[in-house]
């Protein structure tokens, strides 16, 4: 059955018709976001690092949320912001699930020494906090998207690699699996077909979380200067840009911390609702 | 006569269902039960899963489990109607006047306290009993109940005592309180066969000589037999009938109730050896981090199109054997000759065409199935993966092995959630029949099914072996399912090969003393049978 057929089926069987309310609130936020990130040039009032006005002026209908430290619009700003932060958590969070969740499969699966390899090494890269793993790394290599987005994904498989070999070990001594070694399947096969789909629903879960945390560390790493560099704009950027404006009352500041908390609270929303559908679905583990 | 104890009357039980997508749904699950129960008497309810007869023995305790609610009807215990007693009541009848032994004692002990502290708790905390009475009750009880040093046994941790052992101190448990009812639910069910026995005995004599209310419920009408007064046959939610247990056992009026009494009739008459498809010679084994061999130098032949029976109680080392076979475990001494070449010891280095020839059945078909993949893939997988079968071959193929687990096309879609537990272990069979091979091995394939429903694999498996010509390693601890279909019997006992040979030889005496006491411990339908084999017993079972 190819997929499209298989939503189909699941939407017939009213798999996503009957979406509880907090899941349509989390997906309508996170659509909300995403679309204003990829349609960020078409949507944005002014260009990202166009100078409009005096220094931070307050709202007007010209200028919706105002303008920032050095007179660009705020919100135009704050839309391509989005649209790095996003995409630099979404690829570095893909990263670290493909790499983590696919290392710790085989690590659970072999067992042995390739698993304890893997492990140890493992343990040693968290042993290390990765902010200052991050600091180290970005300090000495040039600093553009593709580096963030690896050094932050790769950071973060760590993690992802705890999780999945967790979750893997539990599946790979049920009896399905024995039986497709029985059989004699290869190690892709025992992965991709046997484990991945029961380990699908904590690894959702958990990616809806990682995400959140990308967007932090992403913001983070720019409000210390080493994340995404001006003039492009991220919303960590921006708090870093305007922070001085605090002192003086204006709140350009906090316009991306409250994008950053409503991502996140969205996002979790309908992570959760995807943990519910996928863990009643057929009867598989939670 | 004197007025009943317990008076059920038109007892309706109803539950919610969540169906995946659909809004949860009501559904009554048992339909209107009436039974009367007198003071001293023992019902036995008996059916298969899903019959309702736990359902109906927590009613005693006006109690549902999970989201199971009584909805009609009047159950009264001692003259007054609990379902409409307020929690209060409730708290003094749970306990107190009604009492519960589960199906697993070791789940149900609380592991960190000593036995004693939680056999009294009860009788203790309804106030029936001072501390020390109601410790001084306990000892009597474990005596009563053929525990060994009762004086000191209720000092020991759950983990300190065997199964069968905790099975009978759970019995104290619930004695300890002097109530007037205890529901048994499937106390022995659990329990190797010959732990069994013991159990069953300690059961019955501890009612005798209380005096004290029972209701049994068990999946086994030769164990209910042993017991029992009186029999309830139950099945999905109605009763089929209910008589005297003489009536039931000797005179069956329904269907149903014969088609139970008469399960495991099924005859397979022995064939004569031939050159062997499988030989395992002098084979010993050792899993890493135990200090002593799980198998000794067994060694047994199985030939073409035969069945080979390989019976033990658990930790005989039978399902070890089928581990060393399938070179998950490879053993420490002997080899495996398999249609006559050595077969490598670790199933990583085996050829393809060994693992196809060599196919496995679990006991748990829940467990063996990937519960995310259709009955399609799962049965499709063998053929694409050994026979590169792809598209509408494959289709055909597959549809020409659910014909052969008599089950239908409609099947190819659904996924194992969809599927009762007996379709279940088809597809499981079919996925095994998929490649073709010479030999399967069969681990418990019927002990997790109802009496019915494992009759109907094994017909089906007597049925396969005839077409495919394939031989069986059938793993059980169950001696009616041996004689059903085995052409020779290995007895395994500690990991040694206790007796080997033809069925006919193994099962004709002279029998050594473990394969004694292991086939007189097998229930058979008779009344009084259990007292005779008591008394006949040449050895004590592992539980003493």
């Amino acid at each position: 059955m190819c997929r499209g057929a298989r939503i189909r089926k699941l939407w017939h069987q009213g798999m996503l018709k009957n979406i509880p309310l907090s899941a349509l609130i989390g997906l309508f936020f996170t659509g909300l976001y995403f679309l204003m990130a990829i349609f960020a040039p078409l949507v944005a009032p002014y260009g990202m690092a166009e100078v409009v006005g005096d220094v931070w002026e307050p709202s007007s209908a010209d200028h919706l949320l105002g303008t920032d430290t050095i007179g660009r619009d705020l919100l135009s700003r704050m839309i391509y912001g989005g649209r790095t932060t996003i995409y630099i958590a979404t690829m570095a969070t893909a990263l670290s699930f493909i790499t983590g969740s696919i290392l710790g499969f085989a690590a659970a699966v072999s067992g042995g020494w390739v698993d304890q390899a893997l492990s140890r090494f493992v343990d040693l890269i968290m042993s290390i906090p990765s902010l200052i793993f991050a600091l180290v790394v970005l300090s000495v290599m040039p600093v553009t998207v593709t580096v963030l987005i690896l050094v932050m994904g790769l950071l973060d498989a760590t993690r992802v690699y705890r999780l999945a070999r967790a979750v893997a070990v539990d599946i790979s001594v049920m009896e399905y699996v024995e039986a497709a070694r029985l059989r004699g399947e290869k190690l892709t096969w025992i992965i991709f077909r046997e484990i991945l789909p029961n380990a699908l629903s904590p690894l959702v879960a958990e990616m809806g979380l990682r995400f959140i945390f990308m967007v932090l560390f992403v913001s983070t790493l720019s409000f210390l200067g080493i994340g995404v560099q001006p003039p492009g704009a991220d919303w960590g950027g921006i708090v870093k840009e305007n922070k001085e404006g605090i002192v003086y009352g204006i709140g350009a500041a906090l316009y991306p911390a409250v994008a950053i908390a409503t991502l996140a609270i969205s996002v979790n929303l309908v992570a959760d609702w995807v943990l519910n559908r996928t863990t009643s679905l057929k009867g598989g583990r939670g | 006569m004197t007025m009943p104890l317990v008076e059920v009357r038109g007892l309706k039980i109803g539950a919610t269902i969540y169906p995946p997508g659909a809004k949860p749904k009501a559904i009554e699950i048992v339909h209107g039960i009436d039974f009367d129960l007198g003071p001293g008497q023992v019902l036995g309810l008996i059916g298969e899963s899903g019959a309702g007869k736990s359902t109906i023995g927590l009613s005693t305790m006006a109690y549902g489990r999970g989201g199971v609610r009584i909805t009609g009807g009047t159950v009264t215990i001692n003259g007054r109607d609990i379902l409409k007693a307020n929690l209060s009541e409730l708290r003094k009848l749970r306990g107190g006047e009604v009492t519960y032994v589960s199906q697993s004692a070791a789940a149900s002990f609380n592991p960190a306290k000593r036995i004693m502290e939680q056999v009294i708790e009860a009788a203790v905390l309804q106030g029936k009993f001072s501390k020390r009475d109601a410790e001084q009750r306990a000892v009597e009880l474990f005596g009563k109940l053929g525990l060994p040093d009762p004086d000191k046994i209720g000092n020991r941790y759950p983990h300190q005592v065997s199964g069968g052992q905790l099975q009978r101190c759970m019995t104290a448990l619930a004695l300890c309180p002097e109530p007037d009812l205890v529901v048994f639910d499937e106390p022995t069910t659990a329990l190797d066969v010959t732990t069994q026995i013991d159990v069953l005995k300690a059961i019955k004599d501890a009612i005798r000589d209380t005096g004290v209310a029972a209701l049994y419920i068990t999946h086994d009408l030769a164990v209910v037999a042993q017991v029992s007064d009186d029999i309830m046959v139950l099945r999905m939610g109605d009763m089929v009938e209910y008589g005297s247990t003489d009536q039931i056992i000797n005179a069956p009026k329904e269907e149903y109730t014969k088609a139970l009494v008469s399960v495991r009739s099924i005859q397979h008459p022995e064939k004569a050896p031939a050159e062997p498809v499988l030989s395992v010679r002098g084979i010993t084994a050792r899993y890493k981090g135990l200090n002593f061999d799980v198998l000794k130098d067994v060694t047994v032949d199985l030939s073409p199109g035969q069945t080979l029976a390989v019976v033990g109680e658990s930790g005989s080392g039978k399902s070890t054997l089928a581990r060393v076979i399938t070179g998950l475990l490879p053993p420490s001494e002997g080899e495996i000759v398999f249609d006559g070449r050595a077969l490598s010891p670790d199933q990583p280095s085996r050829s393809p065409e060994d693992l196809r020839e060599l196919q496995m059945i679990y006991q748990m078909a829940d467990t063996a199935m990937n519960p995310r993949q259709t009955v399609g893939t799962i049965i499709g997988r063998p053929l694409e993966f050994y026979f590169g079968l792809r598209g509408e071959k494959k289709r055909q193929r597959i549809n020409e092995l659910l014909d052969e687990i008599e089950m239908g096309k409609g099947f190819i879609d659904r996924y194992p959630a969809e599927l009762s537990g007996g379709q279940k272990q088809r597809v499981c069979i079919a996925r095994a029949l998929a490649a073709k091979p010479k030999l399967i091995i069969c681990d418990e394939v019927t002990s997790a099914l109802d009496p019915l429903v494992a009759d109907g694999i094994l017909k089906l498996l007597l049925q396969l072996q005839k077409i495919e010509d394939v031989a069986y390693l059938f793993i059980t601890h169950d001696l009616a399912t041996v004689r059903a279909i085995a052409d020779s019997i290995a007895v395994m006992y500690q990991g040694r090969v206790q007796r080997y040979g033809p069925k006919s030889e193994v099962l004709s005496p002279p029998f050594d003393d473990y394969t004694d006491l292991l086939l007189s411990s097998v229930p058979e339908m008779k009344l009084g049978w259990l007292e005779d084999v008591i008394a006949h017993r040449k050895m004590d079972s592992a539980g003493h």
